[in-house]
């Protein structure tokens, strides 16, 4: 049985979806094919981490990501090539179901994000949460720093994949 | 909890949760009508479409201009156009972690997969 189950081909992919479920609070789920202790694991510990926060379609890497996982313990990521940090306090932290921690870089009174993990068959739900001070921080979210730099990134790759084409041409 | 349904998104969800407010909205994308067409085409009281394109006015979704005694509506979609953007934005960054993501977690299963044999043997 287990045999066979392990031959399946890899399920199609999980649906992410995205919710404002009020003017302060942002919803984001997501299945993942594993057992929660895994995903938790993926969230916690700083060389998985590293690996899938940053995607390359993001246009930046992470320089050094620093996590001490327990209540009242700090995290810090720094971004290359420019330093820029994010940083934050962990506020709960119960193993394989619940993390919550505050995202201070932008000062005091910063969104808080939730992340539960819920196993059922084998299978993760996680639902994360932000919630922000006010609804004018929610809807600058996605607008800041970092994400101007995706853009600027994306753009840049357009323009090159451009010159790139001409170039070919001539 | 009413004031959030007086602003942003509630707003334009509750404006479209109506058939006869989707129906407006679908004749307003062909062609700019009067309240006084509209209510003709739905078979209302002027009255009755008043209150619907009002609904859809405050939430942005649709705008009027008065000319003469002529009160004209059209679509005003830009809103609509800003929250799915908003939210779209959102979920492609969600979207390419959790790819990753799912990467890192299919990898430690096979791990775990691989040391639990070790233990057996």
């Amino acid at each position: 049985m287990d045999a066979r189950r392990e031959s399946e081909p890899t399920p199609m992919k999980n649906r992410t979806t995205v919710e404002r479920k009020s003017e302060r609070e942002l919803v984001v789920t997501r299945t993942f094919n594993g057992p929660a202790r895994i995903v938790f694991e993926a969230w916690t510990r700083p060389e998985l981490f590293k690996r899938w926060w940053v995607p390359k379609s993001m246009g930046m890497s992470l320089r050094s990501c620093e996590m001490d996982v327990r209540v009242g313990g700090k995290y810090r990521l720094e971004f290359e090539p420019d330093g820029m940090a994010f940083f934050g306090t962990y506020l709960e932290v119960t193993p394989h179901s619940r993390l919550a921690w505050t995202n201070e870089e932008g000062g005091e009174g910063g969104p808080v994000t939730t992340v539960t993990f819920e196993e059922k068959d084998g299978k993760t739900l996680l639902v994360m949460q932000e919630l922000h001070p006010s609804k004018e921080a929610l809807d600058a979210a996605g607008t800041g720093a970092a994400d101007a730099m995706v853009e600027t990134f994306a753009q840049l790759d357009e323009l090159l994949a451009t010159l790139g084409a001409s170039v070919g041409r001539s | 909890m009413v004031q959030y349904s007086m602003t942003g998104f509630d707003d334009s969800f509750a404006a479209l949760s109506d058939a006869t407010r989707r129906g407006v909205l679908e004749q307003l994308g062909r062609a700019d009508a009067s309240i006084t067409d509209l209510a003709e085409k739905f078979h209302m009281t002027l009255t009755g479409m008043k209150k619907h394109v009002g609904v859809l006015e405050q939430a942005g979704l649709v705008t009027t201009e008065k000319i003469g005694r002529v009160r004209t509506c059209k679509l005003g979609m830009r809103r609509l156009d800003e929250e799915a953007a908003w939210i779209n934005r959102h979920r492609q960054r969600w979207d390419a972690r959790f790819d990753e993501l799912d990467k890192v977690v299919e990898e430690l299963k096979r791990k775990e997969k691989v040391d639990g044999r070790k233990k057996r043997e």
